[in-house]
């Protein structure tokens, strides 16, 4: 970046733009956090307990569990819808009909409502009436994400994968259009390898896109919710239970405000960590690669 | 030979991307009784009556029209905040712009679940439960940073030059916005309104939350519809064929748009 004009009066630009989101975001934060220091009988029996709750959480087993399953599906899914978007934004034609028709049909997924997204696949996997179950039981393989953990992770990951890939693709797809072809005439003049002109030319380029993609894909696939509700409502037995499963089950179910509210926060913690290490990282390295 | 490969590569992909969504067509064509006693690839006997179920009645099709009025409205607003904030944010310096910057980004890490009821007393505070504008204001949470950091990346694109000029050839800011610089940038706006529908269209914990009936959204019926009746499994794949459209409607018209803005993007 160029140097920009200092001014601060910019800030009333900004201002609109705060005052929607700080009314949205900080009083219900502050109200989350009254929560989560208190026990609450019922409306005017509540009882301040400090950081009571805030250790109870942290010592749940149950919490590791879901915490460490929340973090194998988060990091399997990005290494497969990664590299999966890059390749099919490099396979996509440039311009033409059948350019547009291709981000349309990408774009489908990303359009259906998630709960009904969990329905999709609930009616594509079931064995006895699905496309998907009943071909595969059709090769020998028993496949039931009801009865099995390992089958019900398999679904996910597909259903993940296939709904979020796209958005990876679009996104990646906008970052190789912005490359000028004079770019691509000096690397053939070079005798540059494809490898060399992926690595050294369109990679580069599409840092800021992909740090858009890779920050939204960690952040919602951490928060996934309503497709393995739906789809598997945690099951079988524990095996799906991530952790906002795990957390609706408390605040929703129990109806234990106080952990629950100091659960949401920690939660909050973490991806708000990892989101900062991501963009650190891939700031970090954007500036190494400028030459 | 290599780019036929490339290309076939391409198109088993869309394929299998689009098998899930054509099977859900497929069923919504069926009686729940057909569906339930045969496996068939293509309906023998394809029916509308799902569709007609729908379109007949209003607890259905009012959940769509819910839907379309709260997205337009979240549209709408997020773009018109997030226009002035993502030219500040790409033309000047201030105190704090990059804390406010990642701050805003932040606000898509709040796990719902929890979030949920203090956003219940918050808008019955405001008296807005059951509003269509309730629920566009709560998307305005993570639909308007998003929008503020993409336009952001649009409007770097642009060469300060000629903002220069522009206040050089004696235009006032707002004229100078509102007349230059968003024709300049109109395929940014445009995959902007297309994530922020996007990303309020599909969202449901919110939604379902701070309605009751009046602006009930379609994917909270559908859920109702699934515990209630049993299971209709063609209405539900119907209902869901029909979630599908108003987005699929949008993409078409913005498509070439779509694919200039795409050019344009900043990287």
């Amino acid at each position: 970046m160029m140097n920009k004009w200092r001014n601060n009066r910019a800030w009333f630009l900004v201002l609109p733009v705060f005052v929607i989101v700080a009314f949205s975001a900080i009083i219900p934060l502050m109200t989350v956090v009254n929560y989560s220091v208190q026990d609450i009988f019922g409306p005017g029996q509540r009882f301040f307990v400090g950081i009571e709750w805030f250790k109870e959480v942290l010592l749940d087993q149950r919490l590791h569990d879901a915490l460490f399953k929340q973090l194998a599906f988060s990091g399997l899914v990005l290494l497969i819808e990664m590299p999966l978007g890059i390749i099919i934004a490099l396979m996509m034609p440039k311009k033409g009909w059948t350019s547009s028709a291709c981000l349309v049909i990408l774009a489908l997924p990303l359009l259906i409502p998630w709960n009904v997204i969990g329905t999709i696949w609930i009616i594509f996997t079931r064995p006895d009436i699905g496309l998907f179950g009943a071909f595969i039981n059709s090769t020998g393989i028993a496949f039931d994400h009801t009865a099995s953990g390992v089958d019900a992770w398999i679904t996910l990951m597909l259903m993940e994968v296939w709904h979020w890939t796209p958005l990876v693709a679009l996104l990646a797809y906008a970052g190789l259009r912005a490359i000028p072809e004079a770019y691509y005439q000096a690397a053939k003049i070079d005798g540059a390898s494809a490898w060399a002109i992926f690595r050294f030319i369109q990679l580069p380029k599409m840092r800021g896109v992909l740090t858009i993609a890779l920050l939204l894909r960690f952040m919602d696939s951490f928060l996934i919710y309503a497709e393995p509700f739906v789809l598997t409502g945690g099951g079988p037995g524990n095996a799906t239970t991530f952790l906002s499963i795990y957390l609706v089950k408390i605040a929703v179910g129990q109806f234990d405000l106080g952990p629950a509210a100091a659960f949401s926060l920690i939660y909050f913690l973490i991806i708000l960590l990892f989101c900062w290490l991501f963009y650190q990282a891939l700031q970090a390295v954007g500036t190494g690669d400028k030459s | 030979m290599k780019i036929k490969k490339r290309h076939f590569a391409l198109i088993c992909y869309l394929i299998l991307l689009f098998l899930p969504i054509y099977w859900m067509l497929n069923m919504s064509l069926r009686t729940n009784a057909d569906i339930m006693s045969t496996f068939a690839l293509f309906p023998s006997h394809p029916t509308l009556e799902n569709y007609m179920k729908i379109f007949s009645d209003s607890s259905w099709y009012s959940g769509y029209i819910n839907s379309i009025i709260y997205v337009t409205m979240n549209t709408v607003i997020s773009l018109l905040t997030a226009l002035p904030a993502a030219y500040a944010f790409s033309r000047f310096e201030f105190i704090g712009d990059k804390h406010i910057f990642f701050w805003l980004l932040t606000n898509r890490m709040a796990p719902p679940a929890v979030f949920l009821l203090p956003f219940f007393q918050l808008y019955s505070t405001f008296n807005l439960i059951d509003t269509h504008i309730a629920v566009a204001l709560s998307h305005c949470l993570f639909n308007v940073p998003l929008a503020v950091w993409i336009l952001e990346g649009f409007m770097s694109g642009v060469p300060r030059e000629i903002d220069e000029t522009a206040f050089i050839d004696g235009y006032s800011f707002p004229r100078f916005f509102i007349r230059v610089f968003i024709p300049l940038i109109r395929a940014g706006i445009g995959v902007t309104a297309f994530f922020c529908f996007m990303f309020s269209w599909v969202e449901l914990l919110l939604a379902r939350t701070l309605t009751t009936t009046v602006a009930k959204p379609i994917a909270a019926t559908m859920t109702r519809t699934v515990s209630a009746t049993g299971l209709d499994w063609g209405l539900l794949a119907a209902a869901g064929i029909l979630t599908i459209v108003p987005g699929a409607l949008v993409i078409w018209f913005v498509r070439n748009h779509l694919a200039k803005g795409f050019a344009l993007g900043r990287v």
